[in-house]
């Protein structure tokens, strides 16, 4: 008698009821390690390093829109005081200059932004500014590739027709060594 | 009208939960895949700016991140408080970077090195100091793809 219910329970499958909520407890770790943090940032491409001074090329003023940021985060756009609410526009005028001004670019693809900082400005401000200028080249963009193929510009937009975009608003910054001033302790 | 009646006669068996641990392996595995446990601690505080103008970073192996920040608590009494560079999970300074950046190089595939990029994750209260002097250290290593980390914004400023 015993021997045959041993071999009835060989028959006997294992229960796999619990397979589930150990499955369940597994995860349930995983989901809550898991950081799903998606990198994403500014993406800019640094000019080479040569050890020569550069060579000295004058440029008409009136190509410049130089941006400086001081120690104390202030702005000093072209020489005068701005907020950085009014960067943005301010740049895309100065890009494309619909009215035509004697004081703005000639061409976008002459207009230069320059960039500079002291030592002491703090990395949350330069990153607002830098973004701020991005944006507005990234707006021009958008505008001229809905003029052009009357769809928004984006990332997975076709090679060429980004080439064809940038070809005619190359985006031009240059950024300056930064003043020794600041520095903290 | 009789299949109606038959239909509500057949309504005994309860569903199957046979299939129920496969399902819950299937999202297990997907889950234990995305997983990514990170690697080392963080030994400078690091709280990136935020910005609306960002682009995602493709390929994770071809990206190598230089974190900059505070030290946190536990190693102000041996760093102090003034920024630092923290590259792998060491503290470094900049003139550590060119060696840093070319093991990480050595471990990618020739053809694929030029689309290195380098994260900088820095925190929004450090000065631009320490920034650029990493800077001048990757433009002198030759590393110019770089990318400002940062938070996303909705709203514009």
């Amino acid at each position: 008698m015993a021997r045959t219910s041993s071999r009835d329970r060989m028959k006997n499958e294992i229960n796999a009821g619990s397979m589930a909520d150990i499955a369940f407890l597994l995860l349930i770790f995983f989901l809550v390690t898991t950081t799903i943090d998606i990198d994403k940032g500014i993406t800019v491409k640094l000019p080479p390093w040569s050890d020569e001074a550069p060579e000295i090329t004058r440029l008409a003023t009136r190509n410049v829109f130089s941006v400086l940021v001081n120690a104390q985060d202030q702005l000093l756009v072209r020489g005068e005081l701005a907020k950085i609410e009014e960067l943005r526009e301010r740049a895309k005028e100065f890009i494309v200059n619909p009215q035509k001004r004697e004081d703005l670019a000639e061409r976008p693809t002459k207009a230069i932004i320059s960039l500079k900082n002291d030592r002491g400005t703090s990395y949350k401000r330069y990153v607002e500014v830098y973004n701020e200028l991005k944006a507005a080249y990234n707006e021009l963009w958008d505008e001229e590739c809905q003029r052009m193929y009357g769809i928004p510009y984006d990332e997975d937009l076709p090679l060429a027709y980004r080439r064809a975009i940038k070809e005619k608003i190359p985006f031009v910054l240059s950024e300056a060594e930064p003043t020794a001033f600041g520095e903290e302790n | 009208m009789g299949h109606f009646v038959k239909k509500r006669g057949k309504s005994s068996p309860a569903i199957s939960t046979a299939s129920l641990p496969d399902i819950i392996f299937m999202l297990l595995f997907f889950f234990m895949v995305v997983t990514v446990l990170r690697e080392g601690e963080r030994k400078v505080r690091v709280v990136v700016p935020q910005a609306t103008e960002l682009q995602k970073l493709e390929q994770k192996s071809l990206v190598n991140h230089i974190w900059i920040g505070r030290p946190i608590e536990k190693y102000q009494s041996v760093y102090g408080t003034k920024p630092r560079i923290q590259l792998g999970d060491k503290f470094a300074n900049e003139f550590d970077i060119p060696l840093f950046l070319e093991q990480h190089k050595i471990k990618i595939p020739e053809a694929q090195r030029p689309a290195i990029t380098t994260s900088l994750k820095v925190d929004g209260d450090v000065t631009m100091g320490i920034v650029s002097d990493v800077k001048t250290s990757l433009r002198k290593a030759g590393q110019l793809k770089l990318n400002y980390s940062a938070r996303p914004r909705q709203d514009k400023i």
